[in-house]
């Protein structure tokens, strides 16, 4: 023991050790108030650490060649030791980060997180959803399926819709070939294993910095910092370490119940984690019947699908849905109420909210579902609604009738 | 794009012919990985009627052996009758540890049924069960078809009826009906053996049966195990759950 806390000390008058376990842990002071909702934030970190560990391991038998990557998944799913169960939990766990980091916004949402001083630390997360759709993206050709091709295919082709004569290089310059082709194939594993983990594990590093620089919000949306005790310790406040730690463990085994639940007994999750098509090797000559991205993305999916072609390009319909992801950048600066949580907020917002989350959902459901004039019609409803939402909330705070907040945190 | 928009025309004809033959429901079938008896039967009639024109090159024969709890000399001696001559061009027969491979020649395919043959290691998965055994029993006499057989689940298949000889021929009835634009539409309605084969028609149904459910465990050998090993990882977890929860009380005591 003595040798351990003079290793220790030896390392800590190099290195800030000790420093950085008492700034992020155990003397950095989280409100006693948390919820529910405030799982989904160190379960997402739990996810990426998940997915980094997995892909490893997936990586080591894993051909990304256009003629044998397919069989080089059921390698995985055969022959490698334990090779389904590293398989269906990377693929669960793709569903599952999504999962949570929408339920992580939609808390940041209710309770107004976002806020001042919290701004950057809300764009940090907004960059990190947007590196995850795009991780998200490259990955799922991996497998090499009629649907990582064809989904594939869809979406580099949103690319060729920029008009002026750029769309269709810009297109050929990110497939490398003039359709989705082994080459495209390989660089996307490269994006997909080495670039945008990178890219997601700086963003997290940033979105953690930002977070224990400001402190977290709460459920009453109240700053903590502005009741300190005579040491300058937020009275509302408790060391993150041991509280929340403990408290995230049983978070931790609750998600993971219903995590294992899919991977050992619905991994395919009746083709909403992995689509039945994917079973059939890529074909560039035989497109498959319908063509659905995977559940995370088909609001954003319904939204293009919702814009009608103008002149013949495709371009509105992606701006649009570039749009609604652009926005989320800029609601710290929409949402001008002085009250940040829900709680304390008028009937115009939470029904605002309401709308809105349901649009989003109705909005995934349709992305799923073969285009019809109805469902057409419906995803034009509900993706004004979308934009409606961020409008209602510049306007809200002229006719807001807001409770008054209190000083402390309720318990 | 020309191209992909005949791809997609082409890709939606079947679809069309389904829908002017009155909509066929898949018929349904049970999967029982537990029946041993069932999955042996099933490999049998797949290593005799499916392979090696198609080819099963995810799966290999002494998994197989393990799995459905046969030795690996009753596999090598009953059940491996061909080369892998992409491999073995001397046509060597495989070995028991092999992938089943296919032994036709992809070009030879090509000429003789105008397709590539699909690979069959993971059909299940991308068509279901209750496709396969549908697919399985709703061949029927067309003399318009190059080989003289169509089928209800995928019109203008491209694969003979190779079960023939143990199902016999059937062919196809037809009854009228109205459709929606008003006009008088023939429709399938059922079959009738005109020829019987070596096996009744329970028979044939059970052996269907067999053989979809050996597919499904070849899509999914895993599928033998991971809801076994589910069982006690929920289990470890609820248990663990109590731990942890009883751990975060006792921190927790003295901020509420």
């Amino acid at each position: 023991m003595d040798k351990l806390v003079a290793l220790f000390e030896w390392v800590d008058a190099r290195f800030p050790l000790g420093k950085m376990w008492r700034e992020h842990l155990s003397e950095y002071y989280a409100p006693k108030n948390f919820n529910f909702w405030y799982f989904f934030g160190s379960l997402a970190l739990l996810v990426f650490v998940l997915q980094i560990v997995t892909g490893i391991v997936l990586t080591m038998y894993y051909k990304p060649d256009a003629e044998l990557a397919f069989f080089s998944v059921e390698h995985i799913m055969r022959d490698v030791e334990w090779g389904w169960f590293i398989r269906y939990m990377h693929s669960t766990g793709a569903s599952a980060f999504f999962l949570v980091v929408y339920l992580h916004m939609f808390r940041g949402m209710m309770y107004g997180s976002y806020k001042k001083p919290r701004e950057l630390l809300w764009i940090f997360g907004v960059l990190i959803h947007v590196a995850l759709m795009a991780e998200a993206f490259f990955g799922y050709l991996l497998p090499w399926g009629q649907m990582s091709f064809w989904g594939a295919q869809v979406i580099v082709n949103l690319f060729a819709a920029v008009p002026f004569g750029i769309g269709e290089p810009l297109s050929e310059w990110i497939r490398g070939d003039f359709v989705i082709s082994d080459a495209t194939l390989n660089r996307f594993f490269a994006f997909h294993v080495i670039a945008l983990p990178f890219v997601l594990a700086a963003l997290v590093v940033l979105h953690i910095l930002a977070l224990h620089e400001v402190g977290s919000n709460n459920p009453d949306g109240i700053e903590i910092k502005k009741n300190k005790d005579k040491n300058g310790i937020p009275l509302d406040g408790i060391p993150f370490h041991p509280y929340y730690t403990v408290k995230d463990i049983v978070g931790v085994v609750v998600f993971f119940i219903f995590f294992f639940a899919v991977v050992f007994f619905a991994p395919e999750m009746g083709g909403y984690f992995i689509e039945h098509p994917n079973f059939e090797q890529a074909d560039p000559l035989k497109t498959p019947d319908h063509i659905a991205p995977v559940w995370y993305f088909t609001p954003f999916y319904a939204m293009l699908r919702a814009v009608p072609p103008m002149l013949g390009s495709q371009f509105p319909g992606v701006m649009v849905m570039g749009a609604a992801i652009i926005v989320l950048f800029f609601l710290p600066w929409i949402d001008r109420s002085p009250v940040k949580s829900i709680r304390y907020r008028g009937i115009h917002f939470k029904i605002a909210l309401g709308i809105f989350v349901v649009s989003f959902v109705v909005l995934g459901w349709l992305g799923v579902q073969p285009s019809t004039p109805v469902k057409t019609l419906m995803a034009q409803i509900f993706t004004a609604l979308y934009f409606l939402y961020f409008v209602a909330l510049w306007f809200m705070p002229s006719f807001e009738k807001t409770k008054p907040v209190p000083e402390r945190v309720t318990s | 794009m020309r191209k992909i928009i005949t791809a997609l025309l082409l890709s939606m004809m079947p679809a069309l012919a389904l829908a002017a033959g009155g909509g066929m429901k898949n018929y349904s079938v049970d999967i029982d990985m537990d029946n041993k008896a069932s999955l042996q039967r099933g490999a049998k009639l797949f290593v005799n009627y499916c392979l090696s024109c198609h080819g099963a090159k995810a799966m290999r024969y002494n998994r197989l052996a393990q799995d459905l709890g046969m030795p690996e000399k009753m596999v090598k001696e009953n059940m491996i009758f061909t080369a892998d001559y992409s491999k073995k061009p001397d046509g060597e027969i495989s070995k028991v540890g092999s992938l089943m491979e296919v032994a036709m020649r992809t070009n030879d395919a090509k000429n003789w049924f105008g397709t590539k043959i699909p690979d069959l290691s993971v059909v299940a998965r991308a068509r279901g069960a209750d496709w396969l055994y549908t697919y399985l029993m709703t061949f029927y006499i067309d003399e318009s078809r190059p080989f003289g057989m169509n089928n209800q689940r995928f019109p203008s298949v491209g694969m003979p009826h190779v079960l023939w000889e143990l199902e016999g021929l059937k062919k196809a009835v037809y009854k009228t009906e109205k459709g929606a634009d008003g006009k008088d539409h023939k429709v399938l309605s059922g079959f009738e053996i005109v020829k019987p084969g070596s096996m009744s028609k329970v028979e044939y149904a059970n052996a269907m049966r067999d053989l979809t459910n050996y597919m499904v465990y070849m899509g999914e050998p895993a599928l033998m195990e991971r809801k076994t090993i589910g069982v006690w990882v929920i289990l470890f977890l609820i248990l663990f759950f109590f731990v942890s929860y009883a751990l975060k009380k006792e921190y927790w005591k003295d901020i509420h």
